[in-house]
């Protein structure tokens, strides 16, 4: 690799850099002569060759391109600084070819730093493993891991497979796939993804997914991919600028012919390459995609953020996008009885059960870190009503208010209690002993701590309407929905009418988004003028199909996402009336006899460069609303 | 017919990917070219009876693009 590189340096005289630096300062005694000493013999030679050395490389590539059809910017220059040459005007052709080499050069290292926040991520892919294989610890390289093999990992270093934690406990940053920073607790039984990071603990890993297959890989090629997806403005650009450059030399020919003003015609030349513009585009849907990728937010390319800034509808998804998709207890009720003591002796019961419910009552019960070790007697399920068991020679009752009243248990003092739980949207739970009601235990499905807040910032924003499709029960798609103040919603609908209800939504409201968890949404994910999808860690098909994937949990990230889309258009924008207004400017001036070459090239090469500036303001796009937020 | 992806130095002109795309369109044995701008990648699909995949590393490098790595 190096000999090669050395091999091309040979081949080429100076680099880039050397290039700009060297013109740069012939450049600059050539003006100090000038200036001094006048337009004299040696000042001629220091702008010569000043021509010379910034004017090679161009001429070199001009002459490459033209062998293939391509008549470029380094034609247009080189004919204008021969043309100069021939007219006497040294200093402006010394002057052009090192403004030319300067800007190339700025331009590419300005674009490099727009493009550093992907970079930066492709940065973040591990180097190393370290397995165990027959009982030895071994380092090897991350793709040389196989599936099934241990994985060890220490604090401070990098996870390189996807797989799940079969020793140890650890608090993992997992900001290069979910852009949260905040370390996550992870102990046996868990997932783990490649690209994240051990920040204290130790943790033996068996490897599900490797290489390529990571998570994290995938994300790398995604992000790859998007942003060379060219937005709509940009096709549309690449075209005009097909026939930009041919027309600006044709006019130049038809003044040229009717004023007879060679030095018009040369610097008409000059400013006919569309620099800033085509580069418009392109630039700012590299640094807004950046920018998501940086913060758990992938766009599958530059049109889609044109398409998501235009959003009028959002339709979510129930069950795992407006709610955490686990059942959870979210209430205990308890009556003459301490409510630990409820719950212990609930989850007792409950322990043998297969129903769902049970699991989010033991669940409650290990996080409040009860025993529930006891073994229950005479464990009983009635199918659709609950169950009874016997503990510490008590019979107790779980269940329906039907398995209340045919077990003698008195519920007329606390009923209102349990319906007015109903009607909130949560399932209630009767727990009875000795003919009286121990208490009430609700339980629901948790709405995502963000939820009401993004349904009010999207109002903020300008979405009109923001509806939730689901296939559960009206009362509680009701709850819900008052409960995050969505506009609307639409309950009891199977996958089929969730696609034809999106379908409606569209019509009525302009372009819609879906968003969902990808697990029975998919279809209406596909439908949707754009399909979102949440927590995209893990979820193949969700990354698959959606075009934009919110990579954590966190569904308020959707409000940034569609601000930073909009940014993102945006700023394409103001590229775009920037680069065209330059130009007229420089057409005029030329036209009007004010402007001439190197001050075209000038002002041609800084428009490019404010262009790209521009765009990497993107980069830093939500920091300071971030901060906004906080205060508020 | 054989695919490889070839990363760039770095591109910073939507015209030298014009120029690149067009150089590759015209040489014989490839049969199909994407040249991609942010990531500077080109993607080509050649017959390797005609065209080594050196072949087409030179050819770019003749052009004045450093190839950094094939895949």
């Amino acid at each position: 690799m190096k000999n090669k590189l050395r091999a091309f340096f040979a081949k080429f005289w100076l680099t880039k850099g050397q290039t700009v630096f060297v013109s740069g300062i012939f450049v600059l005694i050539s003006f100090i002569l000038l200036k001094t000493i006048g337009y004299l013999v040696a000042t001629i030679v220091f702008m010569m060759l000043t021509s010379a050395i910034a004017g090679i490389p161009i001429f070199k590539n001009a002459i490459i391109a033209i062998r293939y059809k391509i008549v470029g910017i380094d034609a247009l220059v080189t004919i204008a600084v021969i043309g100069a040459i021939i007219i006497g005007e040294y200093w402006e052709a010394a002057a052009v070819t090192f403004l030319f080499m300067l800007g190339d050069y700025l331009e590419s290292r300005t674009i490099e730093k727009t493009r550093s926040s992907i970079r930066s991520l492709i940065n973040l892919a591990p180097d190393k493993t370290r397995v165990k294989r027959d009982g030895v610890e071994i380092e090897i390289a991350p793709e040389d891991a196989a599936v099934g093999d241990h994985v060890i990992v220490k604090p401070g270093e990098k996870i390189s497979v996807d797989g799940v934690i079969i020793e140890g406990a650890a608090y993992i940053n997992q900001s290069a796939i979910t852009g949260e920073s905040i370390p996550v607790g992870k102990g046996i039984g868990q997932k783990v993804f490649s690209g994240t990071i051990i920040e204290s603990g130790y943790l033996i890993i068996e490897a599900e997914k490797i290489g390529e297959d990571t998570t994290f890989s995938r994300i790398l090629q995604m992000v790859e991919e998007a942003q060379d997806k060219k937005a709509k403005t940009q096709k549309f650009l690449e075209k005009f600028s097909r026939f930009y450059t041919p027309s600006i030399i044709l006019i130049t020919i038809i003044i040229y012919i009717i004023v007879r003003d060679i030095r018009l015609a040369l610097t008409l030349l000059v400013i006919s390459c569309p620099g800033a513009l085509v580069i418009s585009a392109p630039i700012s849907i590299v640094a807004g995609i950046g920018n998501g990728a940086k913060n758990g937010v992938l766009f599958k390319g530059g049109d889609i953020m044109e398409r998501l800034g235009a959003v009028r509808v959002i339709a979510f998804d129930k069950t795992g996008t407006l709610t955490e998709g686990q059942p959870k207890v979210t209430k205990i009720q308890a009556f003459g009885i301490d409510e630990n003591e409820l719950l212990k002796i609930t989850a007792v019961g409950e322990a043998y059960s297969e129903h769902p419910l049970a699991k989010a009552i033991i669940n409650k019960a290990n996080e409040m870190n009860l025993d529930i070790s006891q073994k229950p007697e005479n464990t009983q399920t009635i199918t659709g009503h609950g169950l009874t068991f016997d503990l510490n020679s008590v019979s107790y009752f779980v269940g329906n208010t039907t398995l209340m009243k045919e077990n003698g248990i008195d519920i007329s003092d606390t009923e209102p209690l349990f319906t007015a739980q109903q009607e909130q949207g949560q399932t209630a739970i009767w727990v009875g002993a000795n003919g009286k009601v121990l208490g009430i235990i609700s339980i629901a499905d948790t709405i995502r701590k963000d939820a009401k807040t993004l349904i009010a910032n999207l109002r903020k924003i300008g979405i009109r309407k923001s509806i939730m499709l689901t296939g559960d029960n009206a009362k509680v798609a009701k709850a819900i929905a008052s409960e995050t103040g969505l506009d609307e919603y639409h309950s009891q609908l199977l996958p089929q009418e969730k696609v034809e209800k999106l379908s409606a939504l569209q019509k009525k409201y302009g372009k819609a988004a879906m968003v969902g968890d990808g697990v029975n949404d998919a279809p209406a994910l596909a439908t949707a003028d754009l399909g979102i999808a949440v927590g995209g860690v893990g979820s193949d098909i969700a990354m698959e199909t959606a075009d934009v994937i919110l990579m954590s949990a966190e569904i308020g990230k959707l409000s940034y996402a569609i601000r930073l889309s909009r940014a993102t258009s945006r700023n394409i924008k103001q590229n775009i009336v920037f680069a065209l207004a330059v130009t007229a400017a420089l057409l005029i001036g030329v036209i009007w006899g004010k402007v001439f070459l190197s001050v075209g090239m000038l002002v041609h090469e800084a428009s490019v460069l404010l262009v790209i500036i521009n765009a990497a303001r993107l980069l830093y796009y939500g920091k300071r609303v971030k901060k906004k937020k906080k205060i508020a | 017919m054989t695919n490889k992806t070839y990363q760039l130095e770095s591109l910073a002109c939507p015209t030298c990917v014009a120029k690149i795309s067009n150089m590759l369109k015209k040489t014989k044995g490839i049969t199909y070219s994407e040249v991609l701008f942010n990531s500077s990648r080109a993607k080509v699909t050649f017959d390797e009876e005609v065209i080594s995949s050196q072949d087409i590393i030179d050819k770019i490098e003749k052009f004045g693009y450093k190839v950094l790595s094939e895949k």
